[in-house]
């Protein structure tokens, strides 16, 4: 069985803010970190290949650098892993990016089942696992809780909705974005960082891929575009109050009075 | 192609010239400055140093918009129950239809929903398409996709809204990668311009920033919005447009999921239901002390809810998660206590109409939106407040 993860790299704890005086940019730290959605990805493939036997691959999209994230999964116990990098790929939005990462899948191997987080923490949208399925015409299962079972030929899940908890049995290839907490994620393993350290990451560029049209890849393949950033705005009553506890529970107090909540 | 190009020449300071991108994409190489593919196309480089940096328009073949005419709503729902979120939809799509002179279409998908569409008819939509149809009963991914290309190909709307929720969130990115056209999640603004294109504004790059989205050359132009981020309509006495029954082959009703059991969770009732709400936030230091943010709560027939840090302490459930990754909420009173206020945070919760916020940190960002900021040490203010009301 052939199990393909889909990573990303996102910045890590810092966050990009604009100063609202000057306009200007405010860049705190430059450090990355694997998405960590993508944990519990990787980990339930894992928690697979502990009983059936699968070859568990790992496909991101990224400058170079996001080869780091990578050989991170290589020390969770990933088999492959693959990085489609290209500037060609640069500035793509949601449907670029899945139909770039759907065209790298194709291209490792005949896939049964594909593992995506449930959303990235920097793009925040959820929506680049079913795009892939799409591009791909497999079915997809959002939301996944549980892994009930999987053979060769199906895999069922619990699927988690608002009201309810559906079982569903789907039929391979499929594409299944799983929820946080699923499993416990393992912690990347000392030896196996020794084991995989020559292990190479294999480079995918736009000339490896099926689709020669750039049009359908980075900026000109992304139907939304970014017109402008700016700050949030906030345009209402907005006071200040320092004082001690004392005053300050009494003012809350009163105030909450006068709005007529007690 | 578009691109952005870069006018070396100008290039004074290089340093400057890379430094203005916050995502690391320039790269200065072979005396040169480069973009590289982590570009994000944000066009803040463009913004702030329009001599070196030009944003180049791709010579694509312009669509005609003209063809593509309404804005259509999705109507999310539990066997017929329709999800309120439909509602303020409904609400937006009319305002925006309003300016372009447009109509407004709902799409309802299910089995056995006919007769509810009848309720729809109370807010002023023009037509109302139902797929009413066994195979749809329950949400599957591709008969649901099928119904939902049927209707697009036949109506041809401008503008898709969907309700972000659980649903919504799975079906919109696979019928927007159909079509092959743009989908912004979890819009916070909305608005249309004349020649139809729909201005949209979320918060973006996990910073504290907010992008400005449009869907220049593609349609239809698919969003969706998180429940409680638009206000419900007044529900019309008089009933006024139509309902239309539409018909799809039952070859493309297949799925290759089968469902085989639905459970029903305990019913509890959501944040999202409550008029006031007071919020346990990071400055929280034990569990033991969330009694006090209960009581709290209670005195003001409220519920608790928190942040993601304490759930994933696993002191608070995942459900009363304020965020855009957790639940929006727009309460009639809320109190927040001892949180910061990160943009995912205040995207969950901005719009309620009293905010009262309680950091001891005065540069605290939930300053900024709450309409009462109370600067001091929560463990002093709560136990007094409680005592005063």
């Amino acid at each position: 069985m052939n199990i393909t993860v889909c990573i990303k790299q996102v910045p890590g704890t810092s966050e990009v803010e604009i100063d609202e005086t000057t306009g200007n940019l405010i860049r705190e730290g430059i450090d990355t970190k694997m998405n960590p959605y993508d944990l519990y990805a990787i980990e339930t493939a894992m928690k697979i290949k502990e009983k059936n036997s699968a070859n568990i691959n790992v496909i991101s999209m990224g400058p170079p650098q996001a080869n780091d994230v990578i050989k991170e999964a290589y020390m969770m116990g990933v088999n492959n892993g693959y990085l489609l990098t290209d500037k060609k790929f640069a500035g793509a939005d949601v449907l670029a990016t899945s139909y770039a990462l759907s065209q790298g899948i194709k291209k490792i191997n005949n896939f049964d089942l594909i593992i995506c987080g449930k959303m990235t923490t920097d793009g925040d949208t959820a929506q680049v696992g079913p795009e892939i399925a799409e591009f791909l015409d497999i079915p997809h299962v959002a939301n996944v809780k549980k892994i009930m079972d999987i053979n060769s030929t199906s895999i069922t899940v619990e699927m988690d909705m608002p009201e309810t908890v559906e079982i569903q049995e789907v039929k391979l290839p499929c594409l299944i974005t799983v929820e946080k907490d699923i499993y416990q994620p393992r912690l990347p393993s000392f030896k196996l960082k020794l084991a995989t350290a020559k292990r190479k990451v294999k480079n995918i560029s736009f000339n490896d891929l099926d689709d020669d049209n750039p049009e359908n890849f980075g900026l000109d393949g992304s139907p939304t575009q970014v017109l402008d950033v700016f700050p949030p705005k906030s345009d209402r009553i907005n006071e200040k109050w320092e004082g001690t506890g004392k005053e300050l529970g009494e003012r809350i107090s009163n105030k909450l009075k006068k709005l007529k909540f007690v | 192609m578009a691109f952005i190009r870069v006018h070396q020449k100008n290039v004074k300071n290089v340093e400057e010239a890379i430094k203005v991108c916050p995502f690391n994409a320039i790269e200065f190489k072979d005396d040169q400055i480069e973009i590289t593919s982590a570009c994000k196309m944000c066009n803040i480089c463009v913004k702030k140093m329009p001599d070196i940096y030009e944003f180049v328009e791709g010579k694509k073949g312009e669509i005609n918009k003209n063809e593509w005419k309404g804005i259509a709503v999705y109507v999310d729902h539990v066997e017929g129950n329709i999800h309120p979120v439909t509602y303020e939809l409904i609400g937006k799509a009319k305002k925006m239809a309003k300016k372009i002179n447009q109509p407004v279409y709902c799409l309802f998908i299910g089995s056995n929903i006919k007769h509810k569409a009848k309720n729809l008819l109370h807010y002023g939509v023009d037509e109302i398409f139902v797929y009413d149809r066994e195979e749809l009963y329950d949400f599957r991914i591709e008969p649901y996709t099928a119904a939902f290309e049927n209707f697009i190909n036949k109506v041809k709307p401008t503008i898709v809204l969907v309700g972000g929720t659980t649903l919504g969130r799975s079906l919109a990115p696979r019928v927007a990668a159909r079509f092959r056209t743009g989908l912004t999640a979890d819009c916070t603004i909305l608005d249309v311009k004349e020649n139809t294109d729909l201005d949209q504004i979320r918060p973006a790059f996990g910073g504290n920033i907010m992008a400005h989205i449009h869907t220049p050359n593609h349609r239809p132009q698919f969003a969706t919005v998180r429940y409680k981020i638009f206000d419900t309509p007044e529900k019309n006495k008089t009933k006024s447009g139509k309902i239309t029954e539409c018909k799809i082959d039952k070859d493309k009703l297949i799925s290759r999921i089968k469902v085989l059991e639905v459970k029903k969770k305990e019913k509890v009732k959501s944040i999202e239901e409550a008029d006031v709400i007071v919020v346990a936030g990071n400055g929280i230091k034990k569990e033991k002390d969330l009694e006090m943010i209960n009581q709290l709560a209670d005195k003001l027939g409220g519920m608790v809810a928190s942040t993601r840090p304490l759930i994933e302490a696993g002191w608070t459930d995942a459900r009363q998660q304020i965020g855009l990754s957790g639940r929006t909420v727009k309460p009639k009173l809320i109190i927040t206590c001892g949180v910061s206020g990160s943009i995912q945070f205040v995207a969950g919760m901005n719009n309620s109409e009293n905010i009262f916020a309680i950091n001891d940190n005065p540069k605290a960002q939930i300053f900024d939106v709450a309409n009462y900021g109370v600067v001091g040490d929560l463990y002093e203010i709560i136990p007094e407040l409680i005592k005063k009301l």
